[in-house]
């Protein structure tokens, strides 16, 4: 299970921030969304990956699931959440004001070299 | 007054909520209201740094959940000293947007308030993942804040600032996920105590989190790799918000002294002072290149905003000197730069309205309708931000410098003075060509009383520092000491015995 799951979140990761890095606002925002998801399971998975751990305190449970990263990473959803729908906004506000998806604002006559 | 150390949060959060329901009130009565909020957290500031003032450490337990469980906010005098200095800005930038900066957009009152809402409990938390989400609430304000009354300038700059700190708030919860997972807590106290007894296998692991902590510190205090988005944005900025934003870059600069020196600070063995020789470093070429930034700008706000830079590499540099002296010297510095260079921002702004077309530009242009007030304020500004006797700037410099070891000297000296030089260069040809250079008809746009009570209040602090030099760096030295006096902080927050977390 933690093979699968640090080559999920390893890939997410990458895929992020290689979509983060591209030039126009959309790829962008797409990858500033992966990341966060792959940030959000790392978080998660920092108490150590349990299944079938009783949450909270229990009679005759012998495992526990550590309830703190849940509660984080609850958090982390919210405010990543409410920060990709900010992120969509402006970026359609900045495509409306600089006339351009460009992240550096150039033209949209200019020659195009990427077609992302 | 047990609930006081709350205020600074509560206050701002309730008076923010309010004008965001109110949002169609009368318009003065949403300034009274924001101004009437403001000055009461000036007077809790008061209060919280003469309660400090006593070398107790005083923590409220939210909920009454008891360290290391709960979360905490904790006074101490740093983080006494910083919610007044807060507060004194936001004063300032505030009188100044209520006379007519605030209408430009909507919702301007209740997101002053959340931001100051964002930036108190920044300085008031004692808990790690807390720090995340005040520095979040400080962000989500301050991404509206800086497109305040639109512009095709400002979203640009948004946009890049927007993004950049998305990734950087992902590498917080990264460093912070590394951090809980090694160390099982996140309690600052409490991870200062744990970080003593880690295993050796985790020691990669925990330095891997407390640099990627330094990243994150780092782009909010523009340390040199990270500091790009900085002028763009300040110089976008409404003038009132990038007064404030002036406190922002100190907010990276406190969480860096908190973390570095409480949690990973003498007492964490193989990993003590890790991240010292890095800023020290950084700070200074960001002192460096910050003033060549001074001297290229072409525009007042964008050097008004790489003098902010060169503040933040000064501030770094001296964190880097990792001394008890250096450190009480540069929260001297650090008060009088945010204060000042607030009071810079707002009176460029009123300068460029005088100007006509030309604005803020660094260019020959009209007479300005009141030159005399204008030209003595901005030789004051200048003097200060130069770091010139006789006032404040020299003061911090002077004290910084001294506090240098010889083998510190051999690099500050020169790259401080140096900058210095070049600051006081760049902002001579700039008060010439605004000041001496001008002809031609006035705009007859004058400065109202609230700009000039804004302005005025900002920079006049610059003399009332020096005048009051002596109870203020007693306060700063004392603040250091008890800031290295690590033991005294985790014995009067988690009680002695049962230190340690859930590891």
């Amino acid at each position: 299970m933690e093979a699968l799951f640090a080559t999920t979140t390893g890939i997410l990761a990458a895929s992020g921030l290689y979509l983060a890095l591209r030039g126009r606002t959309f790829p962008v925002v797409v990858g500033l969304t992966l990341l966060s998801y792959a940030v959000n399971l790392f978080l998660f998975s920092t108490g150590g990956l349990t299944t079938d751990g009783a949450a909270v305190i229990s009679d005759g449970a012998g495992k526990y699931a550590d309830p703190l990263p849940q509660a984080l990473v609850l958090t982390a959803i919210v405010i990543g959440f409410a920060m990709t729908a900010f992120s969509v906004i402006l970026a359609m506000r900045v495509r409306g004001d600089v006339g351009s998806d460009h992240v550096n604002g150039n033209r949209v006559d200019e020659p195009r070299e990427d077609k992302s | 007054m047990q609930h006081l150390i709350i205020l600074p949060v509560l206050l701002p959060l309730l008076t923010g909520v309010a004008l965001l329901i109110h949002r169609g009130g009368a318009l003065t009565l949403r300034r009274t209201a924001n101004v009437l909020s403001t000055v009461a957290l000036v007077v809790v500031g008061i209060l919280l740094v003469a309660e400090s003032t006593d070398d107790t450490i005083r923590y409220y337990a939210l909920g009454d959940w008891q360290p290391p469980f709960g979360i905490i906010l904790v006074l101490d005098r740093l983080s006494a000293l910083m919610v007044l200095l807060t507060s004194l800005l936001a004063l300032g930038s505030l009188l100044y947007a209520c006379a007519g900066d605030d209408e430009q957009g909507s919702n301007f009152h209740g997101l002053f308030q959340l931001q100051l809402m964002g930036i108190n409990g920044a300085f008031l938390t004692g808990d790690l993942f807390n720090l995340f989400v005040f520095f979040e609430v400080l962000l989500i304000a301050s991404y509206a804040l800086l497109m305040h009354g639109g512009g095709k300038a400002r979203t640009h700059a948004g946009f890049h600032y927007v993004a950049l700190n998305l990734l950087g708030s992902m590498l917080f919860l990264i460093a912070l996920g590394i951090l809980y997972g090694t160390m099982g807590t996140l309690n600052m106290a409490d991870m200062s105590a744990v970080v003593t007894t880690l295993d050796t296998a985790d020691l990669g692991l925990v330095k891997a989190g407390a640099l990627l902590l330094l990243i994150v510190f780092g782009l909010k205090a523009a340390m040199l790799p990270l500091y790009f988005w900085l002028p763009r944005a300040y110089a976008a900025a409404p003038a009132p918000i990038a007064a404030l934003f002036a406190i922002m870059t100190k907010v990276g600069i406190y969480s860096i002294i908190r973390v570095y020196t409480l949690i990973f600070g003498e007492q964490a063995g193989p990993l003590a002072n890790l991240a010292q020789p890095w800023i020290w470093w950084l700070g200074l070429a960001t002192l460096a290149l910050g003033a060549v930034g001074v001297l290229s700008a072409r525009d007042m706000r964008t050097q008004v905003a790489y003098l902010i830079l060169v503040s933040a590499g000064t501030l770094l540099a001296g964190i880097g000197m990792h001394s008890e002296v250096a450190l009480g010297a540069l929260l001297y510095y650090l008060i009088h730069t945010t204060l000042v260079s607030g009071g810079m921002f707002l009176l460029v702004d009123a300068i460029a309205q005088q100007r006509g077309k030309a604005g803020a530009r660094i260019v020959q242009s009209r007479t300005l309708t009141q030159p005399a007030t204008l030209g003595l304020l901005f030789f004051a500004g200048a003097i200060a931000m130069a770091g010139l006797p006789p006032l404040s700037g020299a003061f911090g410099k002077a004290l910084l410098l001294q506090a240098a070891t010889t083998a510190q000297q051999h690099w500050l000296w020169p790259i401080l003075l140096g900058s210095g030089l070049a600051s006081l260069i760049a902002l001579s040809r700039t008060g010439s060509t605004i000041f001496w250079r001008a002809s031609g008809e006035k705009t007859g746009i004058t400065l109202g009383p609230l700009r000039v009570t804004g302005t005025l209040m900002l920079i006049g602090c610059a003399p009332l520092m020096v005048a009051f030099a002596g109870p203020l760096t007693a306060f700063t030295q004392a603040t250091a000491a008890q800031l290295l006096d690590r033991d005294a902080y985790v014995e009067s927050i988690i009680a002695r015995g049962d230190t340690g977390g859930d590891t």
